[in-house]
């Protein structure tokens, strides 16, 4: 075990943790933002640098900072590591010119792009950011290329993050897409325009933090904010698939199916295709009850949460009452407790 | 039950001391005689029925004539179109959602190959609808706007109707016309010289 101090609150972590899954046990605002990391995708993370913290301990037998900003999300703790994120203003500042960085190439197309709502780089630019831009040049173009019938490619809004690329390594047996060319022409490409046709190739619509690949069954259909999540499960044939969804509705229409996602917006469990795509009717699912969204975000405009099972009412009456009452019991209204 | 208490009413002082102490006179002679204050007032009314045909009117004939409207008045929406006569609606939702009385309503629709150069970007609005008996002309939705697509005129205000079906205002009564003459004074106004391509454009 090692004993950190994040922010100036300690916390005892397993050794091997990084910095930022110390942070995350902690959880509140003193989180790192991420953008490449994800907890399910082994070796992601160390691509974006919006999670950069000041280490100004290295440990407890080699107490010098460390030189540079270093990415929490790849950095493991060390016992007495002293980590500074929200009350370092180097660490804001850099974070800013981060936000600057990924929104070099970004196009400002929110109004279009259907990720706008559950976007990380928009929460992330909205958090961190400056609202003005100091880049005058073109921003990179892509010639569109059709990756297939449910999956929609946006190059253009890509970040790099090789989220997709990890989920097609590590989920799918045979990958057929990746990360071609390099630096500032690099781009996520099938080889020679494969159709991706894995059952589990869905799932990188819900890693991808940005719009870059989106639902095609979806695409422009809704606002997000104007559908209402609803927690959803089916008995599922494939295997590895659970069939725990969160459906999309507007009206009675289930307009769209995602894996559930934490508050750190990471899949809990992958979905396969046929839940993702085929299913889009009430009938096909045992509803649960609405998905909880965050106050804070848009999502959760107008959307109502109702708790599902009210407090029950033990009235104090004489025993005679009681007695009265089991042997003749009153109709029960609604069926919360069978 | 005051006295008890150790206080009388004349203890109790004015806050303010702004209260005035009303003093009842008796009535004039002429006050009491009536019929001078009658003509007095009626001398007035006579005032004020000859003055219209002397002085300014303070009627106007509405159809025909009408008041001036405030430069900040909002009136009926507009949906404005760019200067090479797209229209700048992208169907983002960000009015609707700003809209407090939700009177905005929307679908949304892929461009496609050849309509480039009827709307701007890649998505465009299938159908835009403002519930004009929702509305209540705030604004927020004009502000809402990334696209500066939506405004509310200074200049026309929603008519009245017989149905009210005919208050849900659709794309072809928002949607400003593409002859630039008879266009809106609100938002991103054209230039005389776009305004003269355009023209030639569309002869």
């Amino acid at each position: 075990m090692a004993k950190i101090t994040f922010d100036g609150i300690e916390v005892e972590v397993p050794d091997g943790t990084t910095i930022l899954n110390a942070a995350r046990q902690i959880g509140g605002g003193i989180v790192p933002p991420a953008m490449c990391y994800y907890t399910p995708l082994k070796g992601s993370g160390g691509k974006c640098r919006a999670c950069l913290v000041k280490v100004s301990a290295g440990s407890a037998k080699d107490p010098r900072p460390m030189p540079k900003l270093v990415a929490s999300c790849i950095t493991t703790v060390q016992d007495g590591m002293v980590v500074e994120n929200t009350i370092n203003e180097q660490v804001m500042d850099v974070r800013k010119g981060i936000v600057e960085m990924l929104l070099i190439n970004h196009p400002l197309d929110c109004p279009v792009c259907d990720q706008a709502g559950e976007c990380s780089l928009q929460d992330f630019a909205f958090e961190h950011g400056l609202s003005t831009t100091r880049y005058e040049e073109e921003r990179r173009t892509f010639e569109k290329i059709d990756i297939g019938p449910l999956i929609q490619l946006h190059m253009t809004r890509c970040i790099l993050c090789y989220r997709c690329v990890y989920v097609a390594d590590q989920l799918t047996p045979e990958r057929v897409h990746g990360v071609l060319g390099r630096g500032d022409a690099s781009e996520i490409g099938t080889y020679i325009e494969n159709i991706i046709d894995n059952d589990f190739s869905g799932n990188v619509i819900d890693v991808c933090p940005v719009g870059a690949l989106t639902d095609k069954t979806f695409r422009f259909k809704q606002r997000v904010w104007f559908t209402k999540p609803v927690n959803a499960h089916r008995d599922c044939e494939t295997d590895k698939c659970n069939g725990h969804v969160t459906l999309w509705y507007k009206g009675k229409d289930v307009l769209r199916v995602t894996a559930r996602k934490d508050e750190y917006g990471e899949v809990k469990e992958w979905i396969c295709n046929t839940c993702r795509f085929d299913k889009k009717e009430t009938a096909d699912w045992t509803l649960e009850g609405p998905a909880h969204i965050n106050r804070a975000s848009v999502i959760a405009q107008n959307h109502y949460e109702l708790p599902v099972v009210n407090p029950q009412v033990i009235a104090d009456l004489p025993e005679s009452t009681v007695r009265e009452l089991e042997q003749n019991p009153p109709l029960r209204l609604g069926g919360l407790n069978n | 039950m005051l006295h008890k208490l150790g206080m009388t009413e004349t203890t109790m002082e004015s806050l303010s001391k702004r209260a005035k102490v009303l003093e009842k006179k008796p009535m004039t002679l002429a006050e009491r005689a009536y019929l001078p204050a009658i003509f007095q007032g009626l001398s007035i009314t006579m005032q004020h029925f000859f003055r219209a045909a002397t002085k300014k009117q303070v009627t106007i004939r509405y159809p025909e004539e009408t008041r001036p409207f405030s430069p900040v008045f909002r009136g009926l929406h507009v949906l404005k179109r760019d200067e090479k006569g797209r229209e700048r609606c992208t169907a983002c939702g960000l009015c609707a959602v700003a809209c407090p009385a939700e009177a905005i309503t929307m679908v949304a629709g892929e461009r496609k190959k050849g309509e480039e150069n009827l709307y701007r970007e890649e998505k465009y609005a299938v159908s835009y609808e403002i519930n004009m008996l929702r509305c209540i002309f705030c604004g927020l939705c004009e502000e809402a706007c990334p696209k500066a697509a939506v405004y509310l005129q200074a200049d026309k205000m929603a008519p009245p109707r017989f149905e009210r079906d005919e208050f849900i205002y659709g794309k072809d009564r928002l949607v400003e016309p593409v002859t630039p003459d008879n266009r809106s004074k609100r938002g991103i106004q054209l230039t005389p010289e776009q305004a003269d391509k355009l023209r030639t454009q569309l002869v």
